[in-house]
């Protein structure tokens, strides 16, 4: 996924009141139900019902001498939510390692990607030579293969023949010899690659919305006088808010979750400073095959989510309801 | 009316700024992809100077990247059809019918968006074993069948999403007067609203194949080496001894250059299609 996304828009908001039925279009009462059907059935069979194996999987014991036989694995009762949340036990220490370092670099990829994909649109929704070149340019990181681009960042990370220790040293920086994927280096060369893959879809969201504003608001504004800077203060940010809402959810639940940036830049062992925790629960589960174990993580992860995203939602709804 | 200086200054420091950010790792993909392997090892050049078409051939034979392509293909191809036609009924029904358990349906779907895909990776691991374990042959695990079923779980739920909001704003009036003509439902849709909604189909089903053609996660754990696909494939180029990096620039280069051509040539339906679903 590119877009492992998130939509939380409450369309029920906006059902239209009542109206007397329509004979022609009620038809009969269970045609919406035969199309909903094959995607319940799909959800059910590969997000809802694993979803349930996989709550029943974190009360089990279930290491390797049970993969095979699953349903045998002996009951392990809080056991492994106790590890999990033991932050004085080495696992529980390095789950909690693995939160911050994923808080950290959610943040900073959200943060940044939003206000380069911001700028970038606003200067590319006025007209002026070269405009669709650089649009089509800005484009490419968001369309290319996640793994592709990750690679490249990959080979110019290098520390021997890579173009960023080049750079370092044509520039005065340094020796030209730093390691970038390893030790704490490592997380910074990280979250420039997601900043990298994530910020054009920031502008492609960012540009349809600007897209809706109708001229005739800025032609009112500038009227009375109002500058640009006066325009995109009072005018187009406000006017952008449902758009940000949305799209900083999903930059927000799109990066926690991100399991391909260190993937494939580190392998299944990250440096301990990009240890985040999609694949921290790779790591326990499919490394040293503690199913049980990666499954309360799992859970604990899924839970936090739940609330955060609830809480934002609630705010934001809140907020723009009052205004 | 001309732009205030101190805007075409920030315009000017945004573009050159962001510009070379996007550009030079792109530049470095081509260039690479240009160069034979000893100047890749060596000292990092910004020009290829021994320039070579040498690495687009050897990708082909250094791992089987022809299997791993016709992988990708077929099952992304497969999940995408299916997942956009699943996701056209699921949307007609939640845009044009008011029946109970709706908020419930499209709540519960939105909701699966949220899910890290680790939690269900491992579950679905357990059950896709179990279940060819029982079935005594390979249905599931490791199979292009396993993953296209995921693959099409995805994006569903956005493309519901998108498709409903894209439907929402076409007007009722359009299949009531299919109804009077004599459509039943199916007809109406598939005559009527869908015509009118090309630009939201298109969208969902570009997303579709982006996300599955990127997809890692499940590729690493669910596929085999005679089912795997590029995600996992490209990742081959490194022996014990080497790192073909101009092999693998290449390889990337090949992979990324259909999907990119074909985003940039439908993005403005997927502007639509993200509009129609953002902005409400």
């Amino acid at each position: 996924m590119v877009v492992e996304t998130v939509k939380a828009a409450p369309r029920a908001a906006e059902d239209p009141p009542p109206r007397p039925r329509r004979r022609r279009l009620s038809g009969p009462r269970l045609t919406p139900y035969l199309l909903v059907l094959p995607a319940v059935l799909l959800e059910l069979l590969v997000h809802f019902g694993p979803m349930l194996v996989g709550v029943w999987m974190s009360f089990r014991k279930l290491t390797q001498f049970f993969i095979s036989n699953w349903s045998q694995a002996p009951s392990a009762g809080l056991a492994n939510y106790r590890l999990a949340l033991d932050f004085d036990g080495p696992l529980g220490k390095s789950l909690l390692h693995s939160f911050q370092v994923t808080i950290l670099y959610t943040i900073a990829v959200v943060l940044i990607s939003w206000v380069v994909g911001a700028s970038a649109a606003l200067v590319l929704q006025r007209s002026f030579r070269g405009r669709g070149l650089l649009r089509t340019l800005f484009l490419v990181p968001y369309a290319m293969p996640i793994y592709a681009g990750i690679m490249t960042w990959s080979f110019m990370f290098q520390r021997d023949n890579g173009l960023v220790n080049h750079v370092q040293k044509s520039l005065g920086l340094g020796d030209g010899q730093s390691f970038w994927l390893v030790g704490n280096n490592a997380f910074f060369s990280m979250a420039i690659v997601a900043i990298w893959r994530c910020w054009p879809f920031a502008f492609l969201m960012l540009l349809a919305g600007l897209q809706n504003i109708p001229d005739e608001v800025y032609d009112a504004a500038s009227v009375d006088g109002a500058g640009v800077w006066k325009q995109i203060r009072y005018i187009t940010l406000p006017y952008l808010r449902p758009v940000n809402v949305v799209l900083i959810l999903m930059l927000f639940l799109w990066n926690f979750n991100d399991f391909n940036t260190p993937f494939v830049l580190f392998g299944p062992t990250p440096p301990k400073s990009a240890d985040l925790i999609s694949l921290h629960i790779y790591g326990n589960s499919f490394v040293s095959w503690n199913f049980g174990f990666g499954a309360a993580m799992s859970v604990l992860l899924l839970l936090f989510l739940l609330v955060v995203t609830g809480l934002y939602l609630f705010l934001t709804s809140r907020r723009s309801r009052r205004a | 009316m001309r732009d205030p200086l101190s805007f075409r200054i920030f315009r000017w420091v945004v573009i050159t700024v962001v510009g070379l950010f996007t550009a030079i790792p792109l530049y470095v993909l081509l260039t690479t992809s240009l160069k034979p392997l000893s100047d890749v090892q060596g000292k990092f050049e910004w020009w290829p100077s021994h320039m070579t078409l040498r690495p687009f051939v050897d990708i082909w034979s250094t791992v089987p990247l022809g299997r791993y392509f016709a992988n990708s293909l077929i099952v992304c191809v497969t999940a995408t059809f299916f997942s956009v036609l699943i996701a056209i009924f699921a949307a007609y029904a939640v845009s044009r019918y008011r029946f109970r358990g709706r908020r419930l349906f499209s709540g519960a779907v939105l909701s699966t968006q949220m899910f890290p895909g680790i939690l269900f990776l491992l579950p679905l691991f357990l059950v896709f074993v179990n279940i060819d374990k029982t079935l005594g042959s390979t249905v599931f695990y490791q199979t292009r069948v396993g993953l296209i079923v995921m693959y099409m779980t995805f994006t569903l739920p956005f493309a519901i999403w998108m498709l409903a909001s894209y439907l929402d704003g076409i007007p009722k009036d359009l299949d009531e007067a299919a109804r009077v003509d004599g459509c039943n439902a199916m007809g109406a849709l598939f005559r009527v609203v869908l015509p009118a909604a090309r630009p939201g189909v298109i969208a969902v089903a570009v997303y579709a194949f982006m996300t599955a053609w990127g997809e890692i996660l499940f590729a690493s754990q669910m596929t085999n080496d005679t089912t795997r696909t590029l995600s996992i494939g490209l990742q081959s180029y490194s022996t014990q001894i080497n790192v073909y990096w101009n092999q693998v620039m290449a390889a990337a280069l090949v992979v990324s250059v259909p999907v990119v051509i074909a985003f940039l040539l439908l993005q403005r339906y997927m502007v639509a299609g993200l509009t129609a679903g953002a902005v409400k």
